[in-house]
């Protein structure tokens, strides 16, 4: 599975890059030594974490590891939280995400989330979908609109479900297909990067399973990480994994090896189900 | 080990008194939570049913019904006077007289200054200007003879509506034993009737009960509110919204937040004192005007808006804003785009609980002189203007007896704006509150 992501790495012959000089094509997105502080709670502890290109990255991990924290620092929404600290450097295309010319709405705009429970907004399932093209002005006429919102539904998955009824409330429908609404409205805005926070674990196994369909079939336009606490999960969408224990990151790699042949004893004990 | 028979230990005596026990207290409970109920609507009834027999009466009034002959000799000059002077000697030509010929040609009877005078005082003063605006929308009256439904006495008023009794010695009331003849006579040729008292509504206050109404008050209510509004919504919600969803939460906003609790606490006579300090003693803006009355209110209401705003803020789902901020709103656009439209429900309900609140308060608008006189209805917020409350409080505080229904009256047209303002705040919930 990840033959792809090595072929290209020897293919290419990137110029010396200021910030991070071992720079990969594959790597969409680059943790290096994060840290995460909860006021005196140490959250995370110096991660070092790639997301790549055109592949499905799993976090996976018991309650508590700070998976969803790292994943959150993707796209900065832990700013917003009050004495949350993060150290370390995170890159996006060789650009660090905390840097001065990054702006925070528009790295928002470039790496989408997903969250754990569907949270479409009040609005009418159109409304919904052109909501991020609308603030980001991505849309100047009408017709765009109209074709980014099919695009995006069609995507996801839910255009067939939801075409005769656009200007219906997001929140009528049901669990499921109100998490593939807020997936099509986070792909809305062409982002490069999609997180995706535990999407599936407010959901029946028949949604999940439509939902894991669409990451499969998502997966190649956009750089995806999902946290999940669904190990098969893990192993079916994903094509890396990374696995957390108490803040630390104990071991990354192809997924088909993490799952096989770990080479770290807590690993196997989680994903043997000794813990979790 | 397993129990041969699981029934008993539930089926025995002391378990039986337990249950019992709990299911008494249950309906203890249950039943002093129903006479709280009973008593406050018995007490709330009590009140209406009160106000309302007392003041559905100064919604009716009495009028006399009078034979006007517009006597040419009283108007002498005013048909060959140019047009613009035309208007001024009518208006102020001796409109007592017709009056008074009037009453005199159905009882000629009497005679005497004093006598004379007790008999057009069966006559409200007010009835001169219905002659006067009768005659100014048609001049060619003058000359003929028309007849008139003119507005009684107040005494006569309380006569016929039963709240004066014959019983008490003359010297006692305000009617004398021939106006009381007179009044019977008038009834008896059917020249009394009792009609819808639309000045009641329409007009400004006098010292004369007949001739007193709320309009002004209402008028008056309706600036202060306006000028209130105006302020208390635009800083109350974008205070609300600050601390909310913008300010650090710090010693600083800890400190604000206390005392806005602190604010909403104080009492509203301090405000009084407060606006007449600031608004008249330093700013020296008009006394007893709406503009003052309304900026003082809203430094009273304010601190309620800003809690309620605060509150109805809270309640919106944060995972509504992290999908926003997840898409790259700004802050301000999820302000704008999703919590405000959201908690604006809550935060409607909260401003028009604080202005009906507002509407109802008296004791800071006496600090600042709306306690004033004012017969005329104000045009603008820096006219004179007195408010329905306090008009309440004059109209309690002036001897004649009259006025006891008209300040019932007003009671009532106050409480019909609360409950419909009440039910506004209501509607406006219903109507715009969201599922999520």
């Amino acid at each position: 599975m990840a033959e792809p992501s090595v072929v290209r790495e020897i293919a290419s012959e990137q110029p010396e890059e200021r910030h991070a000089p071992q720079s990969n094509p594959a790597v969409k997105m680059r943790a290096r030594g994060v840290n995460v502080y909860y006021g005196d709670n140490h959250a995370l502890q110096d991660v070092s974490l790639d997301i790549t290109r055109d592949e499905v990255t799993a976090l996976i991990g018991p309650s508590g590891c700070g998976k969803s924290t790292l994943l959150r620092c993707f796209n900065r929404m832990n700013d917003a939280i009050p004495g949350a600290r993060v150290t370390g450097e995170i890159l996006l295309d060789d650009q660090p995400i905390h840097g001065g010319d990054m702006d925070v709405e528009q790295l928002r705009a470039r790496v989408g989330m997903v969250f754990q429970k569907a949270n479409p907004f009040p609005k009418a399932i159109f409304d919904n979908v052109a909501y991020g093209p609308r603030i980001h002005g991505l849309a100047r006429k009408r017709s765009d609109l109209d074709e980014i919102v099919e695009r995006s539904l069609t995507r996801a998955g839910l255009w067939d479900e939801v075409k005769d009824r656009l200007e219906e409330p997001g929140n009528a429908l049901s669990g499921g297909q109100q998490q593939r609404l807020c997936i099509a409205r986070a792909i809305a805005v062409d982002p490069e990067v999609v997180l995706m926070d535990e999407p599936c674990s407010a959901l029946d196994p028949i949604a999940t399973a439509r939902i894991e369909e669409l990451i499969y079939e998502l997966r190649g336009q956009y750089a995806i990480a999902i946290v999940t606490h669904n190990m098969q999960q893990a192993a079916r969408v994903s094509q890396r994994t990374a696995f957390f224990h108490l803040g630390l990151l104990i071991e990354q790699g192809p997924t088909e090896e993490i799952f096989t042949n770990p080479r770290e004893q807590r690993t196997s004990d989680y994903i043997t189900g000794r813990y979790g | 080990m397993i129990d041969p028979n699981p029934g008993a230990r539930w089926a025995s005596r002391e378990m039986q008194d337990h249950l019992r026990r709990r299911h008494r207290a249950e309906r203890r409970f249950r039943r002093a939570g129903a006479i709280a109920i009973g008593l406050a609507l018995v007490g709330l009834a009590t009140l209406l049913a009160s106000i309302a027999a007392n003041g559905w009466s100064a919604f009716r009034t009495t009028e006399i019904r009078l034979d006007v002959a517009f006597d040419p000799a009283l108007f002498e000059g005013a048909a060959d006077a140019p047009p613009g002077e035309r208007e001024a000697m009518l208006a102020g030509a001796d409109y007592a007289a017709l009056v008074r010929n009037a009453l005199r040609a159905l009882f000629p009877a009497v005679e005497g200054h004093q006598e004379v005078r007790q008999l057009t005082a069966l006559v409200s003063a007010g009835a001169r200007e219905q002659l006067r605006d009768a005659l100014a929308a048609d001049p060619s009256l003058i000359g003929a003879t028309r007849t008139f439904w003119l507005t009684a006495d107040d005494e006569v008023d309380l006569y016929q509506k039963g709240r004066i009794s014959r019983e008490v010695a003359e010297s006692d009331r305000g009617l004398s034993d021939a106006q009381l003849a007179w009044i019977d006579a008038l009834d008896a040729s059917g020249r009394m009737r009792s009609a819808f008292a639309t000045g009641f509504l329409t007009s400004g206050d006098s010292r004369e009960p007949e001739r007193a109404g709320i309009w002004g008050a209402v008028v008056g209510s309706f600036l202060t509110l306006v000028v209130t509004l105006s302020l208390v919504f635009p800083l109350g919600v974008s205070a609300a919204v600050y601390l909310e969803e913008f300010a650090r939460k710090n010693r600083l906003t800890d400190l604000i937040e206390v005392n806005i609790n602190n604010l909403a606490a104080v009492p509203s006579i301090v405000f009084g004192l407060l606006g007449l300090a600031v608004f008249l003693g330093f700013f020296e803006l008009p006394r007893s005007a709406p503009l003052v009355g309304g900026l003082t209110l809203a430094l009273m209401t304010l601190p309620t808006v800003i809690i309620t705003g605060r509150v109805a803020i809270q309640a919106v789902p944060p995972s509504i804003r992290e999908a926003a901020r997840g898409l790259g709103a700004s802050p301000l656009q999820v302000v704008l785009h999703h919590v405000l439209p959201l908690a604006m429900p809550g935060i409607l309900t909260g401003t028009i609980i604080g202005m009906a609140r507002a509407l109802g308060e008296t004791a800071p608008l006496l600090m600042i002189g709306m306690v004033a006189f004012v017969v005329d209805v104000p045009h603008g917020i820096r006219d004179a203007a007195t408010a329905l409350p306090v008009q309440i409080f004059l109209w309690a505080d002036s001897p004649e007896r009259a006025f006891v229904e008209k300040t019932s009256g007003a009671i009532l047209v106050l409480l019909g704006f609360l409950v419909a303002m009440n039910g506004t705040a209501i509607w406006l919930r219903r109507r715009f509150e969201k599922r999520w």
